[in-house]
């Protein structure tokens, strides 16, 4: 018996969110008394593949022809290799979200999303899930021999057990549903779905040309930068830096809202983030009733203020 | 060319969520639904081609009597005629099943649903369906434009896009994109007028879910915002540093 993971590298390298994943999933392995097992997709070298094994994974399926992309493909190599699998673990990336549905349905195995617990009840698969856009939690179960189980990036910690994690590499090559053309990356340098701090804006900066202070204070904090709807529909900043229910959903460690009023449908997407900061100038801005701390101040006086005092802390 | 558009019906965003039941069933009370956020653009998006393209648009709904009033505005936006699977939507695989039946005995050359639902936030049911009948999948797709029997795509990725090109049929998760926001229709008088004659045929379904939903509850609320004088930001920085540990 095992629990499989599914991890994912962009330009060969693991994602930070495929180690939460196989680290909750070492934890799940354990409660179950079984094998932690993981699968990966795309060229991904040895050394990178071994890391697996400080988060307690002792053997990789490795397939470097097949594009992690090709959703149908590697539903069916997953499906094969899941055999004796109790739970399939994977952390939500776009691409994770493609397969799992498929695969719950391959399997007959009861996909659960967006959990935030570890395993409640070990004889049904009982857990905790975020739903209604965060704003509930719902307790399901599955009564169905395997699970699948997604968690979302930052949800759970990076925990080491380091073990020796064998590579198994399979040479396959299988002919695609459909063509991979081509992909082109954000301008930020680090991914929002993933960043542990996000410093996002909204119409209280007025306009574009205000951004570099966002950006040095993101730059500070290793944070990746988003915005509220109405900045990117006018186009002060990227479409994929909205964030929102129409948006992308975060939930960083850290997220700092300056100049944004606080609509629900802005805090829809952001409020699963374990603090968060409002800074704004009216006192009554809905935001502070759902932040951890409030300034309530001019966006021009308060950020270069916390830029020098970052960087006093960072010296 | 035959479109389907997949409509789940969502308690309005701005709705306050509440349980009944001992926290076991959703309160519908006082709840406004409306058409899945999500869907809407990919609805808008199936109203466009199928004015270009001459395809004929047909909408499905797997629910109970009440999502009538929310299939009825997607028929009022341009869908020439609707389904409604009538079954209790009790899991993401369920309502999947019910779908994926009913294209099996009617093919779609493209099927168009949402990347998620805003109630159950499930992101599963395109996924599964795509399974099902064993067609190509994309979810978070951001555009679309079709030539004859082939498609290009993107979808959203972690950290950019990716740019796809496919033969139908094919299922997608669409959103924002797919059409811009600005174009999103919604029903004039001629069409609540001409949606009233328009076919909604209902169906039976009874497919059995993998999960079971037990109880609801609430996150924790949070403590009080802690309010920083503007005076004094190094004290949130220290804040943040010492005491919530995140910087
Ligand atoms: C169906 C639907 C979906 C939506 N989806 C989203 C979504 O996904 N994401 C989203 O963000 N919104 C969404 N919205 C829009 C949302 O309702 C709000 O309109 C939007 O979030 C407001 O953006 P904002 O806070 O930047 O702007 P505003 O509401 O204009 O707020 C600006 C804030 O800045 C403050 N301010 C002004 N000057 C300064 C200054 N110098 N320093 C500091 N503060 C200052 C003001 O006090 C104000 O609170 C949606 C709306 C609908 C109807
Ligand atoms: N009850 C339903 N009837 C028809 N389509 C649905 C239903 N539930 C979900 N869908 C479709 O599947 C998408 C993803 O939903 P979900 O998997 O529930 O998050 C939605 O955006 C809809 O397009």
């Amino acid at each position: 018996m095992s629990i499989l993971v599914y991890t994912e590298s962009w330009e060969g390298k693991f994602r930070k969110s495929s180690f939460e994943a196989a680290s909750y999933a070492n934890e799940i392995s354990q409660d179950l008394n079984t094998d932690l097992f993981a699968i990966s997709f795309g060229l991904v070298a040895e050394e990178e593949l071994s890391k697996l094994g400080e988060y307690g994974v002792s053997k990789v399926f490795s397939f470097p022809n097949i594009n992690k992309s090709d959703n149908y493909n590697t539903t069916n190599f997953i499906a094969e290799y899941a055999k004796d699998a109790k739970a399939i673990i994977f952390s939500n990336t776009f691409t994770a979200k493609m397969i799992a549905p498929r695969l719950s349905s391959k399997l007959k195995a009861g996909l659960m999303s967006n959990v935030t617990t570890k395993i409640l009840d070990t004889n049904n698969f009982k857990f905790k899930r975020q739903a209604f856009s965060s704003k509930a939690l719902e307790t399901v179960s599955t009564n169905t021999e395997k699970a699948i189980i997604t968690i979302s990036p930052n949800a759970f910690e990076i925990k080491n057990n380091n073990i020796s994690c064998e590579i198994i590499t399979i040479e396959d090559k299988l002919e695609s549903q459909f063509n991979v053309i081509g992909s082109e990356t954000n301008s930020g340098k680090i991914s929002l779905s993933e960043a542990e701090v996000v410093i996002s804006a909204g119409r209280g900066l007025k306009g574009p040309e205000n951004w570099g202070m966002i950006e040095e204070l993101a730059d500070l904090l290793n944070a990746a930068t988003a915005c509220s709807k109405p900045v990117s529909d006018i186009g002060w900043r990227p479409h994929s830096e909205h964030v929102g229910q129409t948006g992308k959903a975060v939930a960083p460690n850290l997220y700092v809202a300056i100049g944004i009023s606080g609509a629900i449908q802005h805090l829809a997407g952001v409020n699963s983030s374990k603090v968060m900061v409002a800074i704004n100038t009216d006192a009554e801005a809905p935001f502070f009733k759902a932040a951890d701390y409030g300034v309530v101040g001019d966006a021009f006086d308060v950020v270069p203020k916390l830029i020098e005092e970052i960087k006093k802390i960072n010296n | 060319m035959n479109i389907l558009v997949c409509i789940s019906s969502v308690p309005d965003t701005t709705s306050k969520i509440n349980f009944t039941e001992n926290n076991t069933k959703f309160d519908a009370n006082g709840i406004q639904f409306v058409i899945n956020p999500y869907d809407e653009f990919g609805l808008t998006k199936g109203v466009m081609l199928k004015e270009k393209n001459n395809a004929k648009l047909t909408a499905i709904i797997v629910g109970e009597a009440n999502v009538e009033p929310v299939i009825r505005k997607v028929l009022a936006i341009g869908a020439d005629n609707a389904v409604r699977i009538n079954m209790h939507p009790s899991d993401s695989y369920s309502t999947a099943c019910a779908i994926a039946n009913y294209i099996k005995d009617n093919p779609f050359d493209l099927i168009i649903a949402g990347k998620e639902s805003s109630d159950y936030n499930g992101g599963a049911v395109p996924g599964m369906i795509a399974d099902m009948l064993n067609i190509p999948f994309l979810n978070a797709c951001n555009g679309l434009t079709v030539n004859g029997n082939e498609v290009e795509l993107t979808r959203e990725i972690d950290g950019g896009i990716e740019k796809i090109s496919a033969s139908l049929p094919i299922i997608i998760g669409g959103q924002k994109g797919l059409v811009e926001e600005s174009e999103l229709r919604i029903p004039n008088m001629r069409g609540i007028m001409t949606a009233r004659s328009k076919p909604l045929e209902v169906l039976e379904c009874n497919s059995a879910p993998l999960n079971h939903s037990i109880s609801f509850d609430k996150p924790e609320s949070k403590g009080e915002c802690k309010m920083i004088s503007s005076d004094n930001i190094e004290q949130l920085v220290s804040l943040l540093h010492t005491e919530a540990k995140v910087i």
